[in-house]
């Protein structure tokens, strides 16, 4: 799922609508009312992974998994083909003992599997996540620097089809929060 | 249920902002600076010891070493061997007991990962310094070259050098990758500019989105699975160093698990010994509990008990197989020469160890710690055994000869300290070392037993251990 775009075109226009919380389960509570209110274009920003909020939001990417496969993968078949191609290229015989050795190969073939995979994995979740990103409208926003504290958030973005930053407002006021605040895109070069 | 949920949340929800502050505040308003000081000093110190003995081995060659023939490996291998292993329990702790969902080994993670980088850096060190030439170390990698040769891939050296490097490289991004939030929770303590900068870098723009929590999971506990296998593959390659060549005393098939679990052994004795250091200097009791020594204790003891278990199947290898060097090489080690490294290993593995079937003998910081430094000096000692009475008896009388550690030997091993000491400290002084988002989400599904240091506040905790 993507953001807005965090550079609006002018300063008054509206990244999306923010609602603090107390509890991991207040929040909970809330993106589910959220989503069974037909918002799509949401996010919650939590201190500590909370189980089974970003399925509630929606989430279901497998990308990083099967990243971390095809590094896999990767690793594999670099790892021993480049074995095999330099045992061809420069053939050492020593004793008569094969050429393209199989099992002596193997250890280095498991180095570059778990190197690769991890390297792809990690990666994926980086770019996927679209960090690093040093900037971002949120940051701008009122106590949002207790999102890594002991504060639970819930933003509903303004690319939403039913954006409506009153209407939301009103209804995000119904769910108990601490406080709602609206959030102004980034403003400067897009 | 959900009644029960809110009412525990309600009452642990200062505790979220209690824990962060905790951890977060080490680094930002250093509470001992002066013990801090003395540690670097002396660290630095150490360090300056490694730069002049690697400067002398640099200029003389490895014939200052008491290397030489038939004991060509001499105890910068046993000590690669030895830093190595203790580097492996960082990872298992924190891979392996995250996969087998132990909630409680949030407390130790960070500085048991932040101990694996720097032992493997000091293991990587050693077999590029042995090397007589070691600004040729690039030649185990497979570059083009005008000689049109390339490594050979059949060596456990060469393995050796992918497993380290993939192994550090791992070690590296599992560790970053499990900081970056509680790097983003110091960006947002941070009060003076510099730091928000730097912390706000380091953090990588991180804000606990929801979705990102989700995509960070997968690729964390890939990693740890990954992680795993690799630690085993790793120590494995190690031991193969040994049990591929045709030495007496090393060519057995119980060396790769022998091996692995004598690091894991290792490696808990020195996680507890950090551990216990840094809960008393930095009044952590309430977040390193007794309860986590306790386990401590216990897993040290599971690993020193399998590691018994290879020292007993290499005397019944030895006798099973009957053959006449490997008799003479056993021999060796209980009567030899190098006996005291044998017996010394013994002692200091396997004796006090028995202590740790008392629960109050694990539950006492000072007991444990210095359990601990036995294991890691006994530990220590079996290296060197295997290695040099493995070594120094070969086939032909002719040409047995005696090692003895050099001077240079021993400062390089002491300078190697500083290797390790001087970023450990660096970091323990400017990152969080406890993984404070980890601690609350423990805290937040209930899976920790309330002991009741726990429910202590601050203050109380600070004045009762001043």
């Amino acid at each position: 799922m993507r953001e807005p775009r965090a550079y609006g075109e002018t300063l008054q226009e509206l990244y999306g609508v923010m609602a603090e919380f107390k509890s991991p389960d207040a929040l909970k509570q809330a993106v589910h009312q959220a989503r069974m209110r037909g918002y799509r274009r949401l996010d919650a920003f939590t201190p500590f992974p909370v189980e089974g909020l970003a399925e509630e939001i929606g989430f279901s990417d497998w990308r990083v998994p099967l990243a971390t496969l095809a590094g896999g993968a990767f690793g594999t078949g670099l790892g021993y083909g480049m074995q095999v191609y330099t045992n061809l290229n420069y053939p050492l015989n020593v004793g008569g003992r094969p050429i393209v050795a199989l099992s002596a190969f193997m250890l280095i073939t498991f180095e570059l599997l778990v190197l690769f995979a991890v390297v792809f994995g990690i990666g994926a979740m980086l770019i996927l996540n679209r960090l690093p990103r040093l900037h971002h409208p949120l940051f701008g926003a009122d106590r949002f620097d207790t999102a890594s504290l002991d504060r639970f958030f819930l933003v509903i973005f303004s690319d939403d089809e039913k954006f409506d930053a009153r209407h939301i407002q009103n209804f995000l006021w119904s769910l108990g929060p601490e406080r709602v605040q609206t959030v102004p895109s980034a403003g400067g070069p897009g | 249920m959900a009644q029960d949920v809110s009412i525990r949340t309600a009452s642990s929800r200062s505790r979220y902002a209690e824990i962060t502050q905790e951890v977060v505040g080490i680094p930002l308003s250093y509470p001992r600076w002066r013990n801090w000081w003395i540690c670097f000093g002396i660290a630095l110190a150490l360090l300056l010891l490694f730069f002049v003995s690697a400067g002398v081995l640099f200029w003389n060659g490895v014939g200052v070493w008491g290397n030489n023939i038939p004991v060509n490996w001499g105890i910068a291998i046993s000590n690669y061997v030895w830093w190595l292993g203790i580097g492996h329990a960082g990872t298992l702790i924190s891979a392996m007991l995250l996969l087998l969902n132990q909630p409680w080994r949030n407390a130790l993670n960070r500085f048991a990962e932040a101990m694996t980088l720097f032992a493997v850096t000091c293991a990587g060190l050693y077999p590029i310094l042995h090397l007589g030439r070691p600004w040729r170390f690039y030649w185990m990698a497979p570059y083009p070259n005008t000689m049109n040769i390339w490594p050979q891939f059949r060596s456990p050296l060469t393995w050796d050098f992918f497993a380290v490097l993939t192994y550090l490289t791992v070690s590296i991004l599992f560790w970053y990758i499990g900081t970056v939030p509680d790097l983003a929770a110091s960006r947002d303590r941070a009060r003076a500019r510099f730091w928000q900068v730097f912390y706000g870098i380091l953090a990588l723009g991180w804000r606990g989105s929801a979705i990102h929590w989700a995509r960070w999971r997968q690729a964390y506990r890939l990693t740890a699975a990954i992680a795993v296998p690799l630690v085993v593959s790793v120590h494995s390659e190690i031991s193969l160093l040994f049990a591929a060549g045709p030495i007496p005393g090393w060519n057995s098939t119980v060396f790769p698990p022998y091996f692995v679990l004598g690091a894991a052994f290792s490696g808990f004795a020195v996680v507890s010994m950090i551990a216990i250091v840094l809960r008393r200097a930095f009044y952590l009791q309430n977040l390193v509990t007794t309860r986590h020594l306790d386990l401590l204790g216990k897993l040290l003891l599971a690993t020193g008990l399998m590691t018994a278990y290879g020292y007993i199947v290499e005397i019944y290898a030895a006798y099973y197989g009957g053959e006449r060097y490997e008799m003479e090489t056993l021999w060796d080690r209980f009567t030899g020469v190098y006996a005291f490294s044998y017996w010394g290993a013994i002692a200091c593995n396997f004796v006090p160890l028995q202590l740790l079937w008392l629960r109050g003998a694990r539950t006492s910081p000072f007991l444990l710690f210095v359990i601990s430094l036995a294991v890691a000096v006994g530990m220590w000692f079996e290296r060197y055994m295997l290695l040099v009475t493995g070594l120094y008896k070969d086939y032909l009388p002719s040409s047995w000869g005696l090692y003895d550690v050099s001077i240079w030997e021993w400062t390089l091993y002491a300078g190697m300290m500083g290797v390790f000491f001087v970023p450990f400290l660096l970091l323990i002084r400017f990152l969080p070392m406890i993984s404070a988002f980890e601690v609350k989400e423990t805290l937040y599904e209930g899976k920790v037993q309330h002991s009741p240091s726990v429910e202590r506040t601050g203050a109380e905790r600070i004045s009762g251990h001043a």
